[in-house]
């Protein structure tokens, strides 16, 4: 037998297109976060909130994926720009899925592009959107040993929002755990507390933003 | 469950590396190399490679996995280890520090293909 050796990436087709939208995002300035989650963690109630609330010198567009129907973009429609991306069945957004959807949505002028992924801890892990940053959503009625669980994707993501901090006082969830859980995968990590019911931290989200933006811009800054 | 698209895109990568090379020998065997945290379930992988494979002209191929370890650094100690994915404990073993920083467990690459001798 003849071995031939064949080091290559198997997602490399998507890594290329990933690629190519972080170079055309560095180009328009525009930040682009990826946000993952279970399903019902929040995701599409944060980004209600966060286009609702946006202040008047920064704006937001955002792409949003789900396996079936665009109620998430017709939510979002009420505040803001939306597009969605129906997956057809497949669990997680790739990079080509993105690249499409932006053909339908302008990002000039625009600050970020939020991408809702679609909700599942697992599978969006792997799949380099072309983003700036992951965002894991995680809500305290779900379990505190999430971040030990689904370690994959706390590893590659910078900031987890811990979300529905208005339900903390009627379930048995343990928030210094899940901050060391999620520590204890990715040590650098930073941890927002939120709720879209109540408003809180809210407030602290849109100087995370503002903080990652300013960070962003400066460094394609000399790239460009 | 996107084990079916990655054994899809195996596939596909071998099909273009044996148009690549054009000298009519057959394929027996693709080996890929899987980090524990590629979130991808290796024997998902092959059920899905081997219905994908069954209808294609590459069949019969053998899909070989090779599983790569989740692997940190501590930097108190400079200890490197390999975490088990059971029960994830990322502290380092030696001096205890739990806040250990990653090295390596994305892995989700074609290694080698194994091809007859002419």
């Amino acid at each position: 037998m003849k071995r031939v050796p064949l080091k290559q990436k198997v997602l490399n087709e998507n890594d290329r297109i990933a690629q190519k939208l972080r170079a055309l995002f560095a180009r328009q300035r525009i930040l682009a976060l990826n946000f993952v989650s279970s399903p019902g963690s929040g995701k599409t109630s944060l980004l209600e909130q966060t286009l609702m609330r946006m202040p008047d010198d920064l704006s937001a567009v955002v792409l949003t994926g789900d396996i079936a129907t665009d109620k998430d973009a017709e939510r979002l429609l009420r505040y803001g720009t939306a597009k969605q991306i129906t997956t057809g069945g497949s669990c997680h957004l790739d990079a080509r899925m993105v690249d499409k959807g932006l053909e339908e949505l302008s990002i000039e002028n625009m600050d970020f592009l939020f991408i809702e992924n679609v909700g599942n801890l697992v599978c969006p892990a792997g799949f380099d959107l072309g983003e700036d940053a992951k965002i894991v959503l995680l809500s305290v009625t779900e379990g505190d040993d999430k971040p030990l669980k689904y370690p994959n994707i706390i590893v590659r993501s910078d900031l987890v929002i811990l979300n529905k901090m208005d339900l903390l006082p009627y379930v048995p969830f343990d928030e210094q755990a899940v901050l060391t859980n999620a520590r204890r995968v990715n040590p650098r990590i930073e941890i927002l507390k939120t709720s879209c019911t109540s408003g809180e931290g809210i407030d602290d989200w849109f100087r995370w933003l503002r903080r990652r933006l300013e960070t962003f811009r400066s460094r394609v800054q000399e790239l460009n | 469950m996107h084990e079916f698209g990655i054994a899809n895109s195996i596939i596909d990568a071998v099909s273009v590396e044996v148009a690549r090379i054009d000298n009519g020998a057959r394929v027996v065997k693709v080996a890929v190399k899987i980090g524990d945290l590629s979130g991808v379930d290796a024997e998902a992988l092959r059920f899905s490679f081997n219905a994908i494979v069954a209808d294609t002209d590459l069949a019969p191929l053998e899909l070989e996995i090779e599983r790569l370890p989740h692997r940190r650094r501590c930097g108190d100690c400079s200890n490197e280890f390999d975490v088990d994915t059971t029960v994830f404990d990322a502290a380092c073993p030696v001096c205890g520090n739990v806040y250990t920083e990653f090295l390596a467990g994305y892995e989700l690459d074609i290694d080698y293909l194994e091809l007859e001798e002419l």
